[in-house]
């Protein structure tokens, strides 16, 4: 069982959810792991007190240029869809951080002149505390694309946690990053606050998660904030609310110590439960 | 000795793009033969990513010596046109072509490489 925790605004409450969710099916003996997608800043692990046990190198495949046998003929920059690579009048330049990997100058260069190499853009770490694995992806500082490692990072937990129950917690918004994190996925949770914001957003979500034939839930966080347009929308478009969190400044200030919530206020206990007997609903 | 303006026109009146790599237009001016050209840069509004490169690019098929723009090169640009011997002036986003030549001429301008 794969779930992405995504949603369209971001500061919902992604990473709250996702590693008191974890930590709690843990704590009931669920065999669990908690990938965090949002590579261009993780920090789930900042919440769970784990400690790093595994450190792996994510490379990219990048042409390098070599000048030995290159005409400078120019079809490389012609055949990049990504202005990755410039034909100047007298070099090839590349732009590692605008390459797509997809080897089309490479493959097409008559003279072989563009092998691809392998080129660092992160790092994928598993953390362990007493109870459960968490895996995130950290890009390296620089880096413009995300999809490459995220996409490791999915493999990764795939492979080494093939009987677990997995939640991705996935970077804000509709774009390529959040794609990546929920396409592969057996469900996915938007998480969103009943604000015209959050309605906006959550729109937006749907309608991406639409295209990727994903089927979704609603969690509204901050409940008791906001409007009733979130839930009206929902009702409309036939989306499940598991639950709905009630607004409270308890769980602001137990977030912003980095510490968990479940165990510590009630109605969140329970607003999880809901979740728990959801997820338990589509096994 | 050609220099290159970054514009939203043709004309020695017309306004100066304060952008390089997203700049509308790039106003040649060969100080030998006293003459302007045009090049259409309109292309990269479309684009997401790279413009700095397709930008300089344009920079060296022009055979600039000089570039005179408002912001600035950013990052892709300055990679490529540093080991080119162009020079890069900035601060004339909000003057006429013809008053950014006049201020590159005074020294007005600040230089960026």
């Amino acid at each position: 069982m794969k779930i992405t925790i995504a949603s369209g605004k971001g500061g919902t409450g992604k990473t709250t959810i996702s590693s008191n969710l974890t930590s709690y099916l843990a704590s009931l003996g669920e065999k669990v792991v908690l990938a965090d997608l949002d590579v261009e800043e993780p920090n789930s692990a900042l919440f769970l007190n784990a400690k790093l046990v595994h450190s792996k190198v994510s490379n990219k495949m990048i042409p390098k240029w070599d000048a030995t046998d290159c005409t400078l003929c120019g079809k490389c920059e012609e055949v990049c869809n990504f202005n990755a690579i410039l034909h100047l009048p007298e070099e090839i330049r590349v732009f590692p951080e605008l390459c797509h990997s997809c080897y089309a100058c490479s493959e097409l260069c008559p003279t072989d002149s563009l092998p691809m190499t392998p080129s660092q853009i992160g790092i994928i770490n598993e953390y362990k505390n007493e109870l459960f694995t968490m895996v995130e992806g950290r890009l390296d500082l620089g880096q413009e694309m995300s999809i490459p490692l995220i996409a490791q990072t999915i493999d990764y937990v795939d492979e080494k946690f093939a009987d677990h129950i997995k939640i991705y917690d996935a970077p804000p918004g509709t774009s390529c990053p959040v794609i990546e994190a929920s396409r592969y996925s057996d469900f996915v949770i938007l998480i969103t606050e009943a604000t015209p914001f959050g309605l906006n957003d959550l729109r937006l979500a749907v309608e991406t998660m639409r295209v990727l034939n994903q089927k979704v839930g609603v969690i509204i966080n901050r409940y008791g904030i906001g409007d009733d347009g979130v839930e009206k929308y929902c009702q409309d478009e036939n989306i499940p609310i598991i639950t709905k969190i009630q607004n409270d400044r308890e769980v602001a200030k137990l977030y912003s110590n980095g510490e968990l919530i479940y165990d510590k206020i009630e109605h969140f206990k329970n607003s999880l439960d809901e979740v728990i007997a959801f997820i338990g609903g589509l096994k | 000795m050609k220099i290159v303006f970054t514009t939203k026109g043709k004309t020695w009146e017309s306004p100066m793009d304060a952008r390089f790599g997203r700049a509308e237009m790039f106003l040649v001016y060969d100080e030998e033969t006293d003459t302007l050209e045009a090049i259409d840069n309109s292309a990269t509004e479309s684009m997401e990513h790279g413009v700095g490169g397709q930008s300089s690019k344009k920079m060296i098929n022009a055979g600039a010596n000089v570039v005179i723009t408002g912001n600035g090169a950013g990052e892709k640009a300055l990679k490529i046109l540093k080991t080119t011997g162009i020079e890069f002036f900035t601060g004339a986003g909000e003057m006429s072509v013809k008053e950014a030549y006049e201020a590159y001429k005074q020294n007005r301008l600040q230089k960026q490489f």
